[in-house]
């Protein structure tokens, strides 16, 4: 059968992400509704991109329902430089806040997944475009001390274009706090699984999102320290199409997975269960057999019986 | 009358205003002036003997990064410091003090060795930033800056951070956690360049100066805010007018702050010090009616 050939004529500036309707598609114009996106998980269902999502529709993908518990949700912005540049900082915290319903760019709390109990940070980039400032640090902290006064999992989703600058040094700072909490977690030996969502750049992709026991990333997500438009304009570089997209930072090695968003609630599910204690074998028997007194009498060492068991023991007889 | 008087306090304000304006700028341009001194030339004055550690034992030498096996006042410490150049030559060979993510490899070596050894840790921070390039990213500047920080978290061993020039970013934050960190009179220390803040916020980065005076990456603003511990005086004029007498100005706040440093008992330092950072940021609490109260 020939291809059918459909010349579709496209209006001008639809190119342009500021004219772009944000439920449609930008990679193969799919337009949804609103609830539509939401229930595929804000995934398109044609080309299967990954249109970004924000913190609270993130937590109820990944938490089992009513089990979140926030903590930290009372802590706001304050205004240590009283910044402004075109606009006051405290402007464009009232607006972010009333665009997203947040306090700020980070949710902290804990709950389940899939039964598992974890400490859950997840990060919104409507927010200020995700920026790191005082709050988010500290929400973080909270999320980490979570995990380590009950000695469960930490898990971030990350999505945010670095430190917020309206609090300048104060948000630099929050880079080594941040570390500082990761290190609790490993001086305590609890585990810390990093999820990089689209965009994760800058500050917050060069320190606590980078640490993680495990780091997965969501397909095509931008990942690197400076974005591509900074790397051109100031090395005069040209940036490949896949200058650090997930794939890419995989295939370099800064990796462990990328996993599309419809198959990450298992996949955490999965991980929660590799970093969980040593449990009883399905089959019912408690702990560790005891050697039987009479294994070197009988002339069969205990590593017999497990070659034996995969078919590699001696011969007998 | 009440109106005369109005006008003479919002002159006043303007004047005031505008005067710090060009303070925080003179800071600017005095942390970047080209006869600034660098780490070397605070290494050749402040230490006895010093052996250049070079290397990432992975990739190669990253020259914008240099680290030293030192002699300080009879005792023997580890140095990292960001390293510029003096011509054009030394420049591009030192990437204008801009580490790749071999640098920050380097400094992890170094700080490990130190810890092995229990040598006490002077970084000399003085950076534009990391480098901002493909091939850095591609062997994962992030990932390097964050494991950097960790590192310094780790240790035990007593670290003394000096923002001597420019504290650019992540790039400068990776070698500028320590147990006391000083900073220069006339050095800067911010999240983002002026530039950058200017070209992003302003949309325009010829407003560096206006970006500047926002955000105060001036000494003065840093101990305020708790970041630094405290500053280091610099000779009339800035620390290249008299690079021997700003030697022994910095001197003097090393040794006072290696000192305390040294009080630590050497258990708690790593817990101390991730206590210090934790306390860093300010923030307020908003109220049951979801008003904000600071």
């Amino acid at each position: 059968m020939a291809p059918v050939e459909i010349d579709v004529e496209r209006p001008k500036g639809d190119d342009d992400p500021g004219r772009r309707h944000p439920n449609t598609c930008p990679s193969c114009r799919s337009h949804y509704r609103d609830d539509e996106l939401r229930h595929a998980l804000r995934v398109c269902a044609q080309c299967g991109h990954h249109f970004p999502v924000g913190a609270l529709e993130r937590i109820d993908q990944l938490v089992d329902p009513g089990t979140f518990a926030e903590i930290g949700a009372e802590l706001r912005a304050a205004d240590p430089l009283a910044f402004v540049d075109l606009k006051p900082y405290t402007d464009r915290l009232l607006d972010a806040e009333l665009a997203t319903g947040l306090g700020d760019a980070l949710v902290a709390g804990t709950g389940l997944v899939v039964g598992r109990p974890a400490a859950i940070a997840v990060m919104d980039f409507a927010f200020m475009g995700g920026s790191m400032g005082s709050v988010m640090g500290e929400r973080f902290c909270l999320a980490a001390d979570a995990a380590l006064d009950r000695g469960i999992p930490l898990v971030s989703v990350t999505a945010s274009g670095g430190a917020r600058m309206q609090e300048n040094i104060l948000a630099l700072m929050q880079m080594a706090k941040t570390v500082g909490a990761v290190d609790q977690l490993r001086e305590a030996g609890v585990p810390y699984i990093s999820v990089l969502a689209h965009p994760t750049t800058g500050g917050v992709i060069a320190s606590f999102a980078s640490l993680g026991d495990v780091v997965i990333a969501e397909p095509n997500a931008l990942l690197s320290f400076a974005g591509p438009r900074v790397v051109e304009q100031t090395t005069g570089e040209k940036t490949a199409p896949d200058f650090g997209r997930a794939e890419s930072n995989l295939r370099l090695g800064q990796l462990d997975a990328v996993v599309p968003r419809r198959e990450l609630r298992a996949e955490l599910a999965r991980l929660l269960l590799l970093f969980s204690p040593a449990e009883d074998e399905p089959t019912g028997e408690q702990g560790p057999v005891p050697l039987p007194d009479d294994a070197t009498i009988s002339g069969e060492r205990p590593v017999d019986r497990v070659l034996g068991r995969l078919g590699l023991g001696r011969r007998r007889g | 009358m009440v109106r005369v008087t109005d006008e003479v306090r919002r002159l006043r304000k303007r004047f005031e205003a505008r005067a710090e304006e060009s303070h925080v700028w003179e800071a600017v341009q005095l942390a970047r002036h080209a006869d600034r001194p660098y780490t070397l030339d605070y290494a050749e004055r402040l230490f006895s003997d010093a052996f250049e550690l070079r290397g990432d034992r992975a990739f190669s030498d990253d020259e914008a990064l240099i680290t030293l096996l030192a002699r300080y006042h009879g005792q023997t410490v580890v140095a990292i410091g960001h390293q510029k150049g003096r011509d054009l030559a030394e420049r591009t060979r030192r990437m204008f003090g801009m580490p790749h993510p071999e640098g920050y490899r380097k400094a992890i070596r170094a700080v490990e060795l130190a810890d092995r050894f229990g040598y006490p840790i002077l970084t000399f921070v003085d950076t534009p930033g990391a480098y901002p390039g493909v091939n850095a990213e591609e062997r994962g500047q992030a990932g390097m800056i964050a494991r950097s920080i960790l590192a310094f978290c780790q240790v035990s061993v007593p670290v003394v951070c000096s923002v001597i020039g420019e504290g650019g970013s992540g790039g400068a934050l990776a070698i500028a956690v320590g147990d006391r960190v000083l900073m220069q009179e006339n050095a800067i220390y911010s999240v983002i360049s002026p530039e950058g803040c200017a070209a992003i916020l302003w949309k325009d980065s010829g407003q560096a100066r206006k970006a500047a005076y926002a955000f105060r990456p001036t000494a003065g603003a840093c101990l305020d805010l708790g970041v630094v511990d405290a500053i280091v005086e610099e000779p009339k004029g800035g620390a290249h007018e008299d690079v021997d007498q700003a030697a022994r100005l910095l001197d003097q706040s090393i040794r006072q702050a290696l000192a305390e440093a040294e009080a630590i008992p050497a258990a708690q330092r790593r817990v101390a010090r991730r206590e210090k950072f934790r306390r860093m940021g300010v923030w307020g609490v908003a109220d049951e009616d979801g008003a904000d109260t600071l």
